[in-house]
């Protein structure tokens, strides 16, 4: 019996493509989520949107929360360590969610480094903004990615930005002939090994969700038109004016993202979206989408 | 979903997405894939899948399901669970190997598919187990204690993931139920499609 293999580990999350993984902070958001459909529920502390707005320091949530949290829902739970922070990853391994997203929504612990996610058993998500943080990303062991948004925003212009990003750079590569694929993971200081996968195979190697920004149903099916294989909702539902209402119509638009008269459907009368943030207007030592290395 | 279609072309017949109950009209065949159960009981619920696939399942069309999709189908489920089809006469116990941390891979032999005496290599996720079955149940596949492949009728059911594996002889398998099915073995081409509910 092999535990922790990288088919077992990128095999979660292919069964969680198609699905809308939701941002929970407690047990009552948490059923919400699951009722609506959510594939898999988020813990952490506070949304995207508060830690935003209230500062300090943003870490994994507690313990207490996320067990609870595991016990109230069948559907996976995942839970958030901070970028480099490998101690609460081994806390959160112990605890037996079922994946680990090292975020960067959360403070940095590590201006350096990120985990290396090799040595753990229980799989990570790792956010990216370009193709060459992907492939970082999975050189050190990510079995899944999404790309980041700009979280807490409920502004999906950067998690369009990122998510063409990747996809126009993974069909380039896939257009080069061997003898450039060397320079090709210089210019995008990504590992050669995981370049010449994406060249051959003319895709990403892991399933890549879409993050940061998702604050409506038109939303969420915008990015899996571009090429999402699922989305993460974050403060765009649990910050709007009916939640259970919006999440259930985030869920049906992702399953149905090319059928814009079922989006208009669960559109109508959702009450007030999250009210959102112009990017242009965060300074740029505020934008979380630059925190990884 | 998308392993199963790829699998499923690999070995030469045609599948497709179902997303809604009318896209079952006309199928030879149907996977229920992976997926997390409660959210395929919801899916079911929602898009009103359920007389459909009962429809299905009852005239004969042959019905493969792996893992959530075996829990959907089970008749006895341990555990909390929505409301499932009741197909396949046979008690499954959910997570029965655990939660993520313990899912795993291991070499399994699988009776009745091509080359049997060769290993197949089975990928269990958050697997479930089937504990009991009725007695027109023909066991495939035992781990352990437990059942993790079996068929009854023109339903089979795998506790774990063929498609996540380059071997592609239990779709094979299943092509054959589907294929005796519709009668003209090897000559017509089978339209197989694929379930997203």
């Amino acid at each position: 019996m092999e535990k922790g293999t990288d088919t077992v580990k990128r095999g979660l999350a292919e069964m969680l493509k198609g699905g809308v993984i939701m941002d929970v902070t407690n047990v009552e958001h948490a059923r919400i989520a699951e009722e609506a459909g959510a594939v898999a529920v988020m813990a952490l502390e506070r949304v995207p949107a508060d830690i935003r707005a209230s500062g300090g320091v943003a870490r994994m949530a507690d313990p207490a929360v996320i067990e609870g949290i595991m016990e109230a829902v069948t559907i996976p739970v995942m839970a958030k360590c901070r970028i480099g922070h490998f101690v609460e990853a081994q806390v959160l391994e112990a605890m037996g969610v079922d994946y680990i997203d090292e975020s960067e929504v959360l403070t940095p612990a590590d201006e350096s480094y990120h985990v290396d996610k090799h040595r753990f058993r229980v799989p990570f998500v790792c956010g990216a903004i370009n193709l060459g943080e992907a492939l970082r990303r999975l050189g050190e062991g990510a079995a899944m990615l999404r790309t980041k948004g700009e979280a807490g925003t409920g502004n999906v212009v950067e998690a369009v930005r990122h998510m063409r990003a990747i996809t126009g750079e993974v069909r380039r590569l896939a257009t080069l002939p061997d003898e450039e694929l060397m320079s090709a993971a210089k210019e995008l200081r990504a590992p050669y090994e995981e370049v010449v996968e994406v060249a051959r195979a003319g895709k990403l190697p892991v399933v890549n969700f879409s993050a940061g920004g998702i604050a409506t149903p038109a939303d969420a099916a915008l990015m899996m038109q571009l090429g999402a294989d699922g989305v993460f909702v974050g403060s765009g539902i649990f910050k709007s004016e009916e939640p259970a209402v919006r999440a259930r119509a985030i869920v049906r638009a992702t399953t149905h993202f090319e059928d814009p008269e079922l989006i208009a459907e669960v559109s109508s009368g959702l009450g007030e979206a999250m009210r959102g943030l112009e990017i242009s207007e965060i300074s740029k030592e505020n934008l979380i989408q630059f925190r990884g290395w | 979903m998308s392993e199963h279609l790829a699998m499923i072309e690999e070995c030469g017949a045609r599948g497709v997405e179902v997303k809604r109950p009318s896209g079952l009209d006309g199928v030879h065949g149907l996977i229920i894939p992976g997926g997390e159960s409660t959210t395929i009981g919801k899916l079911i619920d929602e898009y009103k899948f359920e007389s459909a696939l009962l429809e299905l399942g009852a005239s004969g069309v042959p019905v493969f399901g792996t893992c959530a999709g075996l829990i959907v189908m089970a008749a006895r489920v341990e555990g909390r669970h929505g409301p499932g089809l009741r197909l396949a006469d046979v008690g499954v116990r959910r997570n029965a190997f655990g939660r993520q941390v313990d899912s795993f891979e291991e070499d399994i032999v699988v009776r009745g598919i091509e080359d049997e005496g060769r290993p197949f290599r089975a990928v269990f996720i958050r697997a479930p187990v089937i504990e009991e079955a009725g007695a027109g149940v023909e066991v495939m596949a035992r781990f352990g204690e437990g059942v993790v492949m079996a068929r009854e009728d023109n339903y089979l059911l795998s506790a774990f993931h063929p498609e996540l594996t380059g071997d592609g002889r239990i779709h094979d398998y299943f092509l054959r139920m589907v294929r005796e099915s519709i009668g003209g073995i090897g000559t017509r081409r089978s339209i197989k499609r694929d379930s997203e509910v």
